[in-house]
């Protein structure tokens, strides 16, 4: 009796709730940190690019329209699956980076999705304020989400660094166009699976698996992004991309000098700088 | 029995400005000539030198950031945040002091009415310094972690529009934080921060905490491309924050920029219409409508458009037009001969798009720059008035059948900055502010400003806040 072959599977990206392949047909061979071969993922093109941002743009009202409640509701949901799927979690983290303390790894990521979706009925009332102001008015501050984010995920970790950057988006209630890690992608549409099952609406979240060299520019660029998280943006091109950006005003995480650590305890940078306060005025009076 | 009431002139006495012939830049602690080519400043109502000012040229610039620098090192920095509350404490009373003088000397440099000048734009300035010198040994409460640090020396460039008061929301702050500041006031309007600039010498406020370097756009280019700055605080065009985000990516500077909008203001059948067409003069007419926050956009549901309309044209032709200094002006100059080309520039194409005119018959004086209160009707989402700033008396009036529509219309810009909302019902008023994409929401009211209240853009508005816990963001390294 012969061993059982496996069933491979096909990665594709993941944009607006469904795996298409690139449009432009292209695929690019994934190794793993030995340089083995371990899959074919999708090569995404300009167009998916734009495609991903049609579908962000298009969910922004309804996931930034939930309460605050129902969004961390959906966002616990997600970590409850990345639980019962931390086996192959460990493994994907295994595989593409190499890790030994993969299952480690793996854990901080799901303890940091925990860590964001309990924040998002809390970030209005940590930032947000009643305005003491010197007149007949009530006045109060809250912040709003920005908008949809083109998220430039770290390059080296696929899966926790990919968490720390894309869960605050969603749970400030913003939308995402996620470039993947270019040499690790994997891990990112086994979490685009996992999002595709949870209650996380399509398009809330779309992700590109590629040459995020090729795709950068065109997500810096595009009028209809509101914020751009640069942390695993090419370090040539990080001066580029924030001129791009200038050119319809948007909000800029920029690339840091080398990528963070993170393994160490997140703070509430991120939430800030991918929401707005909104100031309102009220007369008061008989 | 009919009778006219006409007003007799009550015009403030220019004298109480104490007006000098001739402003210097101030640096380091000194009022020193500049190395720039100099400047008149004139009284956009009479078209009148006002005073020779010096200018700084590009080696001034590397002088202020120079002596910015040793200032935060060596004193600013280092110094307890009590201390440094008392010297902003001390400038907040020492503008409140000279208010006069500096509500006159603002109406004789920028134009606009002695009753704004006087009534909003200095006590405001001066509660912009009390307000944020509570703050400066009160940090650690703010929210960004314990012992948040400054950022170092801030380059502030600011517009002509609230000279003083566009200085105080950049100083306050940045010197609460622990900052020190270069900072370029507008080309047309340098006085009052020349006259601020004295209050911190009397204040004793150490030499280089605070520069103020008079110049036109090309110091301002250089003073937020200076590599020895941390930080830069524009407010002005949407295109010159653009060069600017341009100019500082990748360079890791921190950068918050206020700039343009086109905000609508909407009203609802069930608007108090009384009160609403107050607060739509108020929204467009305010400034002589130089606010990067007025309510440009009129957007009135079908029903009431031509009651709003008619009441609105009534009340526009009673506002009087003309001397700045008086104080029955409503309506005093337009800033500067370019800003007033360029304001009809903009009404001639809404005419050649087939909008409707109308204008105040108002009188206006034979000299200055003077320009009449003009209301646009029949106007479309696709014309220039009702896409581009302005930044003049001018209103553009579009209307809507259903709430949903108001939204879409009034969202449909690529700025961000304000949004006005007119009705009685107060579960509409929340449900629209919700949908507004705008940093500044005024329901049943417009235009109301405190330095406890955060402002900014959302979109091709700007980013960051001033004002409030919010805004200290902006000067801290956090």
């Amino acid at each position: 009796m012969s061993d059982r072959v496996t069933v491979a599977k096909t990665y594709k990206l993941y944009l607006g709730g469904s795996f298409p392949r690139s449009e432009s047909g292209r695929t690019y061979a994934v190794t793993d940190a030995q340089d083995r071969f371990l899959a074919n993922a999708a090569q995404a093109s300009r167009k998916d690019v734009r495609d991903a941002v049609s579908a962000a743009r298009k969910a922004f009202p309804g996931w930034s329209g939930v309460t605050a409640y129902n969004r961390g509701q959906v966002l616990y949901r997600v970590a409850e699956m990345l639980e019962g799927r931390r086996e192959q979690f460990v493994s994907a983290v295994r595989d593409s980076e190499g890790a030994s303390n993969a299952a480690s790894i793996v854990d901080t990521a799901i303890d940091r999705w925990v860590w964001y979706a309990g924040w998002t009925d809390k970030i209005a009332t940590v930032l947000g304020a009643a305005n003491p102001v010197a007149g007949p008015y009530f006045s109060f501050t809250v912040p709003e989400p920005t908008g949809v984010v083109g998220v430039f995920a770290p390059q080296h970790s696929a899966l926790l660094g990919l968490v720390s950057v894309l869960a605050p988006v969603l749970a400030a209630g913003n939308t995402a166009v996620v470039l993947t890690s270019s040499a690790r992608p994997l891990p990112a549409i086994t979490l685009s699976e996992v999002l595709a099952t949870s209650d996380v609406p399509g398009g809330v979240v779309n992700v590109l698996t590629g040459d995020t060299g090729e795709l950068a520019g065109h997500l810096a660029a595009h009028a209809d992004v509101n914020a751009l998280d640069l942390c695993g943006a090419p370090a040539d091109q990080a001066g580029e991309l924030e001129r791009a950006a200038a050119e319809t005003v948007k909000r800029v995480l920029p690339a840091p000098a080398s990528e963070p650590d993170w393994t160490r305890r997140p703070d509430i940078k991120r939430l800030r700088a991918l929401t707005e306060a909104k100031t309102v005025w009220h007369p008061t009076g008989m | 029995m009919s009778m006219e009431w006409e007003y007799a002139p009550a015009p403030e006495n220019r004298d109480i400005a104490r007006l000098k012939s001739e402003y210097r830049m101030f640096l380091d602690g000194e009022f020193v000539e500049g190395a720039g080519p100099g400047l008149k400043s004139i009284n956009p109502a009479t078209e009148e030198v006002l005073a020779d000012v010096s200018t700084a040229a590009p080696s001034d610039v590397d002088t202020a950031v120079a002596a910015a620098r040793r200032a935060q090192d060596k004193v600013w920095g280092p110094m307890p945040g009590a201390e440094r509350a008392k010297y902003i404490f001390r400038i907040a009373r020492m503008i409140a002091e000279r208010s006069r003088e500096l509500a006159v000397l603002e109406t004789l440099d920028n134009g606009k009415p002695i009753k704004e000048s006087r009534d909003s734009d200095i006590p405001t300035a001066a509660a912009h310094f009390f307000y944020h010198a509570g703050w400066a040994d009160k940090l650690d409460y703010a929210g960004f972690g314990p012992d948040p640090r400054p950022l170092g020396v801030a380059a502030q460039v600011i517009p002509w529009n609230f000279p003083l008061l566009m200085a105080a929301w950049k100083i306050a702050p940045a010197l609460a934080c622990g900052n020190t500041v270069v900072l370029k006031p507008a080309e047309t309007t340098p006085l009052t921060a020349l006259v601020f600039a004295e209050i911190c010498a009397e204040a004793g406020l150490p030499p280089g905490v605070v520069n103020i370097l008079p110049g036109a756009g090309d110091i301002g280019a250089e003073l937020v491309g200076h590599a020895g700055v941390d930080k830069v605080a524009f407010t002005g065009s949407t295109e010159v924050g653009k060069q600017i985000q341009r100019t500082l990516a990748g360079t890791g500077r921190k950068l918050t920029l206020e700039l343009g909008g086109k905000a609508a203001n909407i009203v609802f059948e069930d608007a108090p219409i009384d009160q609403a067409v107050e607060g739509i003069v108020n929204g467009i007419f305010f400034n002589q409508g130089h606010v990067c926050c007025a309510g440009s956009r009129l957007l009135v549901q079908e029903s009431v458009a031509d009651e709003v309309l008619g009441k609105l044209r009534t009340r526009i032709g009673r506002l009087r037009i003309g001397d700045p200094l008086d104080k029955n002006t409503d309506v005093g100059a337009i800033n500067s001969a370019e800003q007033l080309a360029r304001i009809r520039e903009l009404t001639s194409s809404g005419e050649v798009e087939g909008a409707d005119r109308w204008t105040s018959p108002c009188p206006l004086p034979d000299k200055g720059f003077f320009f009449a209160p003009t209301v646009f009707s029949q106007v479309s989402q696709s014309m220039r008035i009702a896409r581009e700033e302005i930044f003049g008396p001018v209103l553009s009036v579009l209307s809507f059948r259903t709430p949903d529509e108001a939204v879409a219309k009034a969202n449909n810009t690529p700025y961000g900055l304000s949004a006005g909302i007119w009705t009685e019902k107060g579960s509409r008023i929340l449900w629209a502010a919700q949908r507004m994409r705008a940093g500044v929401v005024w329901a049943n009211t417009f235009n109301r400003f405190d330095p406890a209240a955060p402002f900014g853009g959302y979109q091709e508005s700007g980013f960051g806040r001033e004002g409030g816990r919010t805004g200290l963001e902006a000067y801290l390294d956090v």
